[in-house]
């Protein structure tokens, strides 16, 4: 039996009966990680031992038989979540040195629910790009081809998890940096509602548009970890006291009848050929079940870019300023605070962190704020209106993840308005604050790579999207393929 | 905002964000981030003059806590991660008053 | 030629909580660097603020106490500058909805007119770290960073040093006495920014604005304007231009000299703080703070003036402070002579707490005690001269009036045939006297009392023995 490529529902069953120990689950994915990492440089920081004495703890208190939910799954985290007692660099320079002195509030219910928390996932520099290149810390690669990238801003945590080092793994979702490099790796990404998922611990890099969800081999797992993770937090006062449901018990019900809403908008040139293809195949696949399909329309699509970098950029221009060589993190020397600012900040953030601080700063200057920030903000007003009015007509919302499937290490590097766009059908879902999950809907053929499915869904409707998603998946054998690694 | 656009002053706004820049980051940032102004002059399309701004995306209001304390964490922590400490302070390079 | 000042002043008050505005530290002043801190208030990554409801109701309190217009709708923004006392490197503030708006503090003028100073708004924001410097390098304390701070901006409708000294010592006096503050300047919990500008009487337009910065005294506000304002004016004399800038105040040399010039000025950059959801102020919570607003001083004066028959200056003394004044009616149940209490406590009490250095919150002698004293003396029990002796024994034991009269056999002789004793002996003693009397000079009676009290110690009642004397001397 192969422990690392189980999933959660399948180790939980073999943990409760003791089939296995989680030390052996553990040392299984180490090795895996210790065989597979060089090339894949899915993590930037584990610590083996400590690994090991989480998982020997849950055997000696017998977690597991009590129904802790991630009782010995060891699940991997972004580099943008603060853990206690471990570096939390976000793969900047910047912060470098670093020991987070508390938990986040996920990572709290990680622990109270015995996951084994692995180590630390690469990401694109304070979860600012779209292929885990802007990483202090080096590239990832795609397991499903190693001169691609895996997507990003959760590029390591996505890679870990397709490549099977790690059972599954957190991520961070601003503008599809979740379900983005789900799609690329082939895996599912669930982005939770605003507000349902506590903020506190993770690093900001947008705070209106930032979520914590899972990323997973299927959708049975993704239920399982979003349980956990989802909850109401007193820390973070934009979380919604809403219980959370067992989100597993919305999965096996069929999709007949379900409305699927198809937006005009997302179908369209400049996708590739064979994304295109593969998302009509899911579509009628979803027909095909008994779903209906409504053709609809969400107008403002081709503003959510522009929205979404005037917004993003300017939290993040204020949320960034923090780091500033005084309390923790680099410092580079200078004769008064402003000199040291300015050189430590120069030398700690890369050129992508340092272009949208610029555009930030830019866009909430004096003179500017009008044309740019407010009108973003009242543009984005209307985009949330879309959806509100396309979920009159219908359950969910189905369209591709990306663009494309993934693309070649360095090929977008020089080009940021054309990395920008690749996040074009992502971004409306954090714009609108809503959820969204992609899910594995085909392969390109030459070379094989993944694509992925998303489905959107209301405010709280993350019962609604794992539903569909859950029947889609079980219809189809695409989430059970892996990469020849 | 188009005829504003042509015109960033980079340096300002490095210096506003405390930002050191290469010549070289200053000339590559000016070009792309024109191409990036560029593309959200899109936005000049849409007529938003009776439309509400989104600062939230939940609607929720009064997220009150009581007064009460709670512990701080210990000093060892916060001053584990210092660059520079002496007597419990955190230490910078002296303030010019600028108020 | 004659010259104007107006003035406006931004005043920053410490709300007095237990908790810090956006995290569970504790408030406490004088804890050692850096031991009331947590990753909110010290700006770590990931963390994030929680408004602190105390912080918000006291400052709506403080906004009915000063007549304002209290926002049904507010919201908080992020005002974005660099400093190393800066834990995020912005401050959340208030921008565009404060929760207070209008209003005004009542002052009297030196000739007794009273005018009011009308007030801008008044908004909640956070405080910022403490530096201290050293000879080449400055160091942060965290401890005040994210206490909460009202900041109350008047109007510029100042038009005095004396005016702003009025004007800040009234809004102290309302905000102590809502428990918004303790506005002690000592810690800091009281700080001011002073803009002001001189221009000629009958000009309409104000003159270039000049900020100073960061005073932290009440008469040190006053002072700065005494220095400010002649110097604006010698400049304009002198044909200066005055441009904007902001300026510090140095109260060793009794100088304002320059902190930076316009070109400096702060690009803010505010926008809407999207870690923090608005506040409504529903009617409900509205009327459940009304209820907590307190007498306003001027009111009070003038009900202890008809409620209780005292003087202005009596009850003047008394409202100043509100736990004196409350320490004043507690006595005042107890006794008949409301006047007579307030003797005791404006000139007695108030010299030996000042004399202790303790404040009325210490005092050892508790209200009803003092209105015992008042009733023994009125009684006659003891006279007015041993009742003090009294009182200093009651506020170094703490010993109840009545228990020290007796210990120390203080009670007054009131026994008719233990005065003529005395009487007698003071006639045998004094033979001269007597005769003075007895030819016709009405003043020798006076002396003679005067040796009947000595004789016994000043313990006999001074009114019988007067009486008896009299009878005495006219009678043998
Ligand atoms: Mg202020
Ligand atoms: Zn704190």
């Amino acid at each position: 039996m192969t422990l690392h490529t189980q999933t959660i529902h399948e180790l939980r069953a073999q943990l409760r009966r003791s089939k296995v120990s989680a030390r052996e689950v553990t040392q299984a994915l180490l090795d895996r990680i210790a065989a597979l990492d060089r090339k894949l440089k899915a993590y930037i920081w584990l610590n083996r031992d400590d690994a090991l004495a989480q998982a020997e703890a849950i055997d000696r208190t017998g977690a597991a038989k009590d129904g802790k939910p991630l009782a010995g799954v060891p699940i991997a985290i972004k580099d943008l979540i603060n853990v206690e007692g471990q570096p939390c660099t976000c793969a900047s320079k910047i912060l470098q040195g670093y020991v987070a002195p508390y938990d986040a509030f996920v990572i709290r219910q990680l622990r109270e629910a015995g996951a084994v928390l692995l180590g630390r996932t690469n990401m694109d520099e304070f979860a600012m790009g779209s292929s885990t290149e802007n990483s202090s810390w080096g590239v990832t690669r795609n397991p499903w081809d190693l001169e691609r990238i895996p997507g990003g801003s959760s590029g390591g945590s996505a890679a870990a998890v397709a490549a099977d080092e790690a059972i599954a793994a957190i991520g961070t979702d601003t503008g599809g940096s979740i379900r983005q490099p789900a799609a690329l790796c082939g895996c599912v990404g669930l982005k939770p509602t605003y507000g349902r998922v506590s903020r506190y611990g993770l690093v900001a890099f947008a705070s209106s548009l930032d979520q914590i969800g899972p990323f997973t081999k299927d959708v049975e797992d993704c239920a399982i970890l979003l349980g956990v993770l989802a909850g109401h937090d007193v820390k973070d006062s934009t979380s919604v006291a809403q219980a959370v449901p067992d989100y597993t018990r919305a999965l096996g019900k069929s999709v007949k009848g379900l409305r699927v809403g198809i937006p005009k908008e997302y179908f369209i040139a400049g996708t590739d050929r064979e994304v295109a293809a593969a998302v009509r195949g899911a579509i009628q696949k979803l027909q095909s079940l008994g779903a209906e399909i409504v053709e609809l329309s969400l107008p403002h699509t081709e503003y959510a870019v522009a929205v979404y970098y005037l917004i993003a950029t300017a939290e993040a221009s204020a949320n960034l300023a923090r780091f500033d060589g005084v309390r923790y993190g680099l410092r580079v020397a200078g004769d008064d605070p402003i000199e040291m600012y300015r050189r430590t900040r120069g030398a700690g953030f890369g050129p992508e962190v340092k272009r949208r601080i610029i555009l930030g700063t830019y866009a909430l200057s004096a003179g500017y704020y009008d044309a740019y920030y407010l009108k973003a903000q009242k543009a984005r007003t209307l985009i949330r209106r879309d959806f509100e009015k396309a979920f009159e007509k219908c359950d969910v919302i189905v369209t591709p993840t990306s663009p494309t499937a993934a693309f070649k290490a360095g090929e977008k590097m020089d080009d940021p308005l054309q990395m920008y766009l690749s996040d074009v059908f992502t971004l409306s879902v954090n714009l609108a604050g809503i959820c969204g999950i992609s899910i594995p809907c085909g392969f390109t053929t030459r070379p094989k790579l993944p694509i992925g499915l998303q489905i959107m869904g209301k405010p709280f409707g993350e019962e609604m999207i794992l539903r569909v998603a859950h029947a889609y998946e079980q219809a189809t054998e695409w989430h059970l393929q892996r990469p020849n690694l | 905002m188009s005829e504003k656009t042509s015109d960033i002053d980079i340096s300002y706004v490095a210096y506003l964000a405390r930002l050191g820049l290469t010549e070289a980051e200053a000339a590559q940032f000016s070009a792309q981030l024109k191409d990036i102004l560029k593309a959200v002059e899109k936005l000049n399309e849409l007529d938003v003059t009776n439309v509400e701004p989104t600062a939230h995306a939940v609607p929720l209001t009064n997220v009150l806590r009581k007064d009460e304390v709670q512990p701080s964490i210990a000093s060892a922590d916060v001053m584990r991660n210092a660059p520079q400490q002496a007597r419990g302070l955190f230490i910078v390079p002296k303030i010019v008053e600028q108020g | 030629m004659q010259y104007e000042a107006i003035i406006g002043l931004e005043t920053h008050v410490q709300v007095k909580t237990a908790s810090k505005m956006f995290c569970g530290c504790a408030t406490d002043f004088g804890a050692p660097p850096n031991t009331q801190v947590c990753p909110v208030c010290l700006g770590y990554p990931g963390s994030l603020p929680v408004m602190n409801e105390e912080a918000v109701r006291k400052t709506i309190l403080a906004g009915l106490m000063l007549g304002c217009d209290i926002a049904r709708l507010c919201k908080w923004d992020r005002k974005n500058y660099f400093y190393p006392d800066m834990p995020k490197n912005y401050q959340i503030s208030q921008y565009d909805m404060p929760l207070c708006r209008g209003g005004g503090v009542d002052i009297k003028l030196k000739d007794s007119r009273e005018v009011r100073i009308g007030l801008t708004r008044i908004h909640l924001e956070e405080d910022v770290a403490k530096n201290s410097h050293f000879e080449t390098t400055s160091g942060v304390d965290f401890n005040r960073a994210g206490l909460p701070l009202m900041e109350v901006v008047s109007e510029p409708e100042i038009k005095s040093p004396d005016e702003a000294f009025a004007y800040l010592t009234a809004l102290k006096e309302i905000l102590v006495s809502g428990g918004v503050s303790d506005c002690d300047m000592e810690k800091g919990q009281l700080r001011c920014d002073c803009n002001v500008s001189v221009r000629p009487v009958g000009q309409k337009e104000f003159g270039a604005k000049i900020e100073i910065k960061n005073m932290n005294t009440i008469s040190g506000v006053r002072r700065a304007l005494a220095y400010e304002i002649p110097r604006q004016i010698v400049a304009l004399e002198k044909g200066e231009k005055i441009s904007q800038e902001t300026r510090r105040w140095d109260d060793a040399p009794g100088v304002t000299s320059v902190m930076r010039t316009k070109e400096y000025a702060h690009d803010y950059r505010y926008f809407p703080e999207p870690d923090l959801m608005p506040v409504v102020v529903s009617d409900a919570m509205l009327a459940q703070i009304r209820e907590l607003l307190p007498e306003l001083p001027e009111a009070k004066r003038q009900r202890f003036m008809q409620q209780y028959g005292l003087p202005e200056y009596d009850a003047g003394v008394l409202v100043t402070d509100a736990a004196l004044a409350a320490y004043y009616e507690q006595a005042v149940r107890w006794s008949k002579n409301p006047k007579s209490i307030s003797n005791w406590v404006t000139t007695e009490l108030l010299g030996k707490l000042a004399e202790a250095k303790l404040t009325i919150a210490e005092c050892p002698i508790a209200p009803p005690q003092l209105a015992e004293l008042v009733t023994l003396i009125d009684g006659g029990q003891i006279s007015g001269k041993i009742g003090k002796d009294v009182f200093a024994e009651m506020f170094t034991t703490g010993k109840s009036p009545s228990a020290i009269v007796k210990d120390k056999s203080l009670a007054q002789v009131s026994d008719t045939a233990a005065i003529e004793a005395f009487v007698d002996e003071a006639i045998a003693k004094n033979p001269k006297s007597v005769m003075d009397f007895k030819a016709g000079n009405q003043a020798a009676i006076n002396f003679l009392k005067g040796q009947v009290m000595k004789l016994s110690k000043g313990k006999v009642n001074p009114q019988m023995a007067g009486e008896i004397l009299l009878r005495k001397l006219r009678g043998s």
